[in-house]
């Protein structure tokens, strides 16, 4: 044992001097925070750094996938390199938001990163990504403080940082101004489940409700694991809510709504929730009790698309995604996969030169980016989702029976209404 | 021993039908395609080919042992193994003739997918028969490849698995290994020894073959060594002067660590070292005074939001960032002593899993109470604190891991100190006594509430410290940070590592936090190998990895070692059914 | 055994101030609840309907747990030990029991013989469980008989994660639910109170299977023969009861009844079904277990119908009424102050014998 340690102690000293002594590899690179160098055969490489176990792991496997689908969409190869997807569980955590932050900026050679699911892992890995030069881009953080850059309005924002998830500001907002001006509801219920993600839309939705005119007559939350929810329903029903908001996920969301149906003077109540239960599984598991709820979600412009989309989940994956954020990290990981053969200078043998601020310029200019999402426009804090890609959607049988996705019934700006289905 | 034989080939194929149960849940659990792509060595060996051979391997292995036992020739035993290796291709072989059957079968178990026919048929998709006939040539042949290990000579065989176990692990952990070699050697050398993180062929052939001769040449040495000397050297206890070279010794080690392991390395340690500082606490009141405590976290929990809400420059920072984080972590370890002092109080009546189940509660409730609406003005609700500053140590922001490690260190260093101290202090005995038998203790006059209440709150001191540094190294603090499976995590690596040994502590964490932060590629199944890892070590070494030797002593001294009587040892000569 | 109450006597004399604390707590969460309870009632927020549909939620809600629960108990009641695994012996009956509810729903047969279809789904699930029971019981548990208190609840802690991430292997990670059955939709009216049909079926299913597990456990051969291993092991070997045989029955019959409870779980709040699903059930029947008196049958059964009670009533009932907001977040601050606060009073949980204090 003791004769190791001299070993060890000996061969470590020779090889910290021989770094020190070492010159530094001088290279061409004219970009202000360093190029990755790839030689011929080098892979392009990508991570991502999503909640893979855990009770959130639906969450994760649901980007995952999605990534999955988008580099096999290019045959897993870029610019005649191969693609080697990298990957770190942050546990939807900030202490495993953080540490996979470090491993992953260990790495030198990944040119972005695809995540992360949860907003605190953001918060925490964000300074180290940014650091490091890397960029980031969310499938499916929607903390408006996330891309706010005032630490005195709670902001955090670094360069580096994009998603193409929601911010809650829009998608809170438009849930507002639908409930207030096209519903005509007066008396708001609100809850979230002690997740970032909803505590935050429910607080932007109850001040623009206020904002408007409207009255905030309930505020309340439940526990993520809760089935019953009686208690809280009973209570909602004594408030006198004409409308529930609840961006919560499932299968909360799911037991939520069933119980709201069952629950003595909210049979008639209007039911709204968000994203994070914008998934074909949420009308499945819940049956007819969905009907006639209202979702915000991302507008698919041509369902076409969409449909292509879950065809190539199946074919690369299998079976159905499991979440609702399936089509943001779709559309992160091409734009990130375009971004590098867009920026990549390619020498003759092959070897390639990717700037890393070249591709931040480039992700920050993107406009118009035709995604499942919507058209995607970043702006300079990396917000690529603007409110104009979202729409408010209403549940109806057909869902139940399996279609996928509900008909639109509302678009930002829209005075009324549409029918479901014209 | 005559009455129970069993015909040879029973045996095998009893043997075989295990390990083919393990191939097939393997698959059926998606590992062997998750497995697959994980090249340890660059595009010849890859751990899914590892992992499909290595049930058959162990059987066979098993299989030729048990024929052995009852005078089997080696060659009959070869043919059991073999025997044993077409039993192991049996359950996939049905669920592959299921899978072209029946439709749908991957709406159910979601991995008995394309993958895993192309994995299970060495990509034989097209033609199955095929596939299946590979398949069991290449099961039977690893059987018996088992087999023969039995019949190496024993210095060989050894000398060769441990060279086996050492590639892989070399490859395994590549990307730890290469975290660590950047810092020594030029990237160009680097990816000469790996391509990303798997082996290149030649390094590992090198590598095998030094580690074979090496560990030949060791085993060979050994049993000279221990011919000439029997035994007895190693038991006489060191003097002072080698002791004190040990302990200089492992002090520069640990001071060098950051420094050679490098950032990302630095940041496992650091959270490792945390748990290390929790673990020694919990140790006073469940190694110590035998107090099963299940609601740990209430400690790590108040340290942390101590320090977010002293600390933060944000909207909930109490002082505008002004408070030092060096007069946080006095503020945070008191604060935590009177928690765990609180919480003490209505429980000290209770004993054994009663108190479990009444901790495991306070853990819940201060979740709760984290995350509640009610208490976000003060403590920032689902939204955490954020904005909490680095330690300013002298001027110096200590921003990076490589920097916090050393005040995790130092904590630990002090933490350990106490806590030998402690041991063989009076209260120590206290509350050992106490352990042994509460009523036996209160008979011998120990005031055992006061005891007992003392070890809550100190044990809970440390867990306080961990949560201030925590809160600090992350930056911000969110509830879902505290949640049982800190208190199961800190519970795990104490009894891991063997219930009151202080070194145990430290191999326990290491093993339940740094493991699993390393081995990345198991993400998906980090907690399924943790679970499987708990269970095995359990049933293998109830004693933990570094046992404390008056813990060895007491399992060595009597086989039932508590109170409870012990059924199995006297169920055999059962009477009747 | 007749020394123990001196020893306990001499004990706690000297630190009055301590029982002095916690009766000051004691009385202060009492005059919080009855304040609470009673400026909740004066307010009139809620209606007595509404008060009568939370307690029979309520009271489907704990008999799951009770169910549940009888099978931490009974293994409790046999080896003293938190086999902290069931929980997922309850998730693994559930979850692959959604499966066969979808092929009956599919096939109509559900619909058409509710009752049938719901047996035999409760059968199946009650095997799945009792066999992964069974396994845990014969693989994990047994070589550990005679270890130290720790190890096998370790052992269980490994166990439950291995379980949980096997069946997220077997079937995703997917959230399912249990097909709706048409016979259980509709509710009843008694009065102005509206109750959901199924809220009473489940109540009723379960206290059918509590019942025939009281009867299996107080009039039959196999009952005595594991109350007696329960008092003793050593004499009941010496009597001639194989004790290995009795402790696997007693795994079987809690994993099965976990199953059932699966089934009866999924008719009653159908969502929700994945490899997770079993985590918090498990807490929550634990505490119910413990909450009766750990090891003691009819406390199993008492302690899940308080907790479910507790839970559903009272968020409302109390915090309102202290004007908290978010009330219904703390709904578990309730059940685990309410299980201390019981534990203060009697040590042993509501039915708990003394005994079990001295073993424990």
């Amino acid at each position: 044992m003791k004769r190791l340690l001299v070993v060890l102690s000996v061969f470590a000293l020779v090889a910290l001097l021989g770094v020190a002594v070492m010159p530094v590899g001088a290279q061409d690179c004219t970009d202000e925070i360093g190029c990755v160098e790839l030689g011929p055969d080098d892979p392009i490489t990508v991570a991502y750094m999503l909640t893979i176990s855990g009770g959130t792991a639906s969450l994760g496997e649901d980007s995952l996938g999605a990534i999955e689908v988008a580099i096999d969409d290019r045959d897993g190869e870029l610019l005649g390199h191969e693609i080697e997807l990298v990957g770190e569980d942050s546990l939807c955590s900030a202490e495993g938001g953080q540490a996979a932050g470090q491993r992953i900026a260990a790495n030198p050679q990944v040119l972005g990163i695809i995540g992360s699911n949860c907003s605190s892992e953001a918060v925490a890995a964000l300074p180290i990504i940014s650091e490091a030069g890397m960029l980031m881009i969310s499938p499916s953080n929607t903390s408006p403080r996330l891309t706010e850059t005032d630490p005195d309005k709670g902001g955090v924002w670094e360069p580096g940082y994009y998603r193409t998830a929601h911010n809650d500001l829009f998608q809170g907002a438009i849930a507002a101004d639908f409930a207030y001006n096209i519903l005509g509801k007066t008396k708001l219920a609100t809850v979230h489940d002690g997740s970032p993600y909803a505590e935050s839309l429910q607080a932007v939705m109850a001040d623009t409700f206020t904002e408007l005119g409207g009255e905030v007559v309930f505020q309340g939350a439940v526990n993520v694991g809760d089935t019953d929810m009686s208690a809280i329903l009973t209570d909602i029903s004594a408030s006198g809510a004409e409308i529930i908001y609840f961006p919560i996920f499932q299968p909360e969301s799911e037991f939520f709504t069933v119980q709201a149906r069952e629950t003595p003077g909210l049979e008639e109540v209007t039911l709204m929730g968000a994203d994070a239960s914008f998934a074909d599984t949420f009308p499945e598991n819940t049956g007819e009790p969905a009907v006639g709820k209202f979702l915000s979600g991302p507008y698919v412009a041509e369902s076409e698309a969409y449909d292509a989309f879950l065809a190539r989940w199946d074919e690369v994956v299998g079976g159905v995604p499991p979440s609702g954020f399936h089509a943001h990290a779709y559309d992160a990981t091409n734009i990130l996969l375009n971004a590098i053969e867009a920026v990549a200078v390619v020498a003759d043998d092959g070897s390639i030169s990717v700037g890393r601020q070249a591709l931040r310029d480039y992700i920050s200019g993107l406009t118009d980016y035709p995604g499942l999402t919507g058209n995607l426009t970043c702006n300079e804090t990396g917000d690529c989702a603007t409110g104009e890609a979202l729409a408010v959607f209403e549940v109806t049988q057909a869902e139940v029976d399996g279609n996928w996705p509900p008909p639109v019934v509302w678009l930002p700006g829209m005075d009324a209404m549409m029918e479901p289905g014209s | 021993m005559e009455k129970h034989r069993k015909p040879y080939w029973r045996t095998a194929l009893q043997v075989g039908l295990v390990a083919g149960v393990v191939l097939l849940y393997l698959g059926t659990i998606g590992m062997l395609a998750a497995f697959q792509e994980r090249e340890v060595i660059y595009e010849i060996v890859s751990l899914g080919q590892i992992l499909i051979v290595f049930p058959s391997l162990v059987g066979g292995w098993m299989a030729a042992r048990r024929v052995q036992a009852h005078g089997a020739s080696p060659v009959v035993a070869i043919a059991s193994s073999v025997l044993a290796g077409i039993a192991a291709a049996v359950p996939t072989l049905i669920m592959l003739v299921i899978n072209a059957n029946v439709e749908n079968v991957r709406d159910v178990l979601v991995n008995i997918n394309r993958d895993w026919v192309d994995i299970v048929t060495f990509g034989n998709r097209d033609d199955l028969l095929a596939g299946a006939v590979l398949l069991l040539v290449v099961l039977a042949v690893a059987s018996a490849v088992g087999a023969l290990l039995t019949l190496l000579p024993g210095k060989l065989r050894s000398a060769l698995i441990f060279t086996s176990a050492l590639v892989l692990l070399v490859g395994m952990f590549g990307e730890t290994v290469r975290q660590i070699l950047q810092q020594l050697l030029p990237r160009e050398t680097l990816d000469s020894i790996y391509r990303r993180t798997s082996l290149r062929v030649g390094p590992a052939v090198i590598i095998f073959v030094l580690g074979f001769i090496g560990s030949y040449f060791w085993a060979y040495r050994k049993e000279t060594a221990s011919r000439s000397a029997p035994r007895a050297a190693n038991v006489t206890p060191r003097s002072l002067t080698q002791r004190i070279i040990v302990f200089i010794v492992l002090a520069i080690v640990l001071l060098a660590l950051p420094l050679i392991v490098g950032r990302a390395l630095s940041d496992i340690l650091v959270t490792v070292g945390l748990y290390v500082l929790m673990g020694l606490g919990l140790n006073i009141a469940i190694g110590l005074a035998g107090l099963l405590d299940l609601g740990y976290v209430t400690n790590y929990a108040v340290g942390a939001y101590i320090c977010a809400v002293l600390t933060s420059t944000g909207t909930l920072g109490l002082t505008g960032g002004q408070m030092s984080f060096w007069v946080v972590i006095p503020i945070a370890l008191v604060a935590a002593m009177i928690t765990g002092f609180l919480l003490a109080m209505p429980v000290l009546k209770m004993r054994g899993d009663y108190l479990a189940i009444a901790t495991l509660g306070f853990g819940e409730i201060l979740g709760t109470l984290a995350i509640s609406d009610w208490l976000r003005p003060v403590i920032g609700g689902a939204q955490g604190v954020l904005f909490i500053p680095k330690p300013n140590f002298f001027g110096t922001e200590l921003v990076n891991p490589e920097q916090l490690y050393y005040i995790v260190l130092a904590a630990c260093a002090i933490t350990l100190f106490i806590s030998i101290r402690l041991n063989n202090s009076r209260v120590g005995r206290r509350w050992m006594a106490i352990r042994e038998d509460e009523d036996v203790a209160a008979a011998m006059g120990i005031d055992t509430a006061r005891a007992k209440l003392l070890a809550f709150t100190i044990s809970a001191a440390t867990g306080g410290v961990a949560g201030a540094i925590f809160a600090a190294k992350v930056g911000t603090v969110f509830p879902n940070s505290f949640t049982v499976f800190v208190s199961i995590n800190v519970l795990s690596l104490i009894i891991l590592g063997g219930m009151g040994s202080n070194p145990g502590i430290v191999v326990g964490a290491i093993a339940l936090v740094g493991m699993p932060e390393l081995l990345r590629e198991f993400s998906e199944y980090r907690w399924l190998i943790y679970g499987a890892l708990l269970i095995f070590m359990m049933l293998n070494r109830p004693e933990g990895l570094i046992p404390s030797k008056v813990r060895q002593r007491e399992l060595a001294a009597e086989s039932p070692p508590e109170s409870t009587p012990n059924p199995t040892s006297a169920a055999q000569p059962a009477i009747g059914d | 055994m007749a020394s123990v109450p001196v020893a306990r006597r001499r004990r706690f004399e000297d630190f009055s101030w301590v029982d002095f604390i916690i009766n000051a707590l004691r009385f202060i969460i009492i005059a919080l609840v009855i304040i609470g309870s009673a400026n909740t009632l004066l307010s009139g927020r809620f209606t007595f309907e509404q008060w009568v549909s939370l307690f029979v939620a309520g009271l489907a809600q704990g008999s799951i747990y009770a169910l549940i629960a009888l099978g931490y108990t009974l293994v409790y009641g046999i080896l003293l030990m938190i086999n902290f695994a069931h929980g997922e012996v309850f998730m693994s009956g559930a979850l692959t029991t959604v499966f066969l509810a979808h092929a009956f729903d599919r096939s109509g047969f559900l619909n058409s013989q509710p009752l049938l279809a719901i047996i035999i789904l409760i059968i199946f699930a009650g095997l799945v469980s009792m066999s992964v029971a069974l396994l845990l019981e014969r693989l994990a548990y047994r070589p550990l008989r005679s270890a130290p208190r720790l190890v096998p609840l370790i052992t269980a802690i490994g166990a439950s994660f291995f379980l949980q991430y096997t069946f997220r292997g077997f079937f995703g990670s997917q959230f399912r639910s249990y097909p709706a059955v048409d016979a259980l939709k509709g509710s009843l009216e008694i009065g102005t109170i509206n109750i959901p049909i199924v809220q009473p079926v489940v109540f009723i299913a379960a206290l059918v299977l509590m019942g025939g597990l009281y009867w299996l456990v107080e009039r039959t051969k196999l009952g005595k023969a594991m109350r007696a291993v329960s008092e003793d092991k050593e004499v009941s070997r010496l009597m001639g009861i194989d004790i290995d045989q009795i402790i696997m029955f007693t795994f079987a019959i809690g994993g099965m009844l976990a199953g059932a409870a699966g089934v009866i779980n999924g008719l009653f709040r159908p969502q929700g079904v994945n490899f997770f699903m079993g985590f918090v059930p498990g807490i929550k029947a634990f505490t119910a277990a413990v909450l009766g008196g750990i090891g003691n049958i009819r406390g199993a059964m008492l302690g899940g119908l308080f907790l479910g009670v507790i839970e559903a009533v009272g968020p409302n009932l109390i915090f309102n009424g202290l004007g908290i907001p978010g009330s219904n977040q703390l709904k578990d601050v309730i059940a685990f102050t309410m299980l201390v606060l019981v534990l203060i009073f009697r040590p042993q949980g509501l039915l708990g014998e003394r005994l079990t204090e001295k073993k424990a």
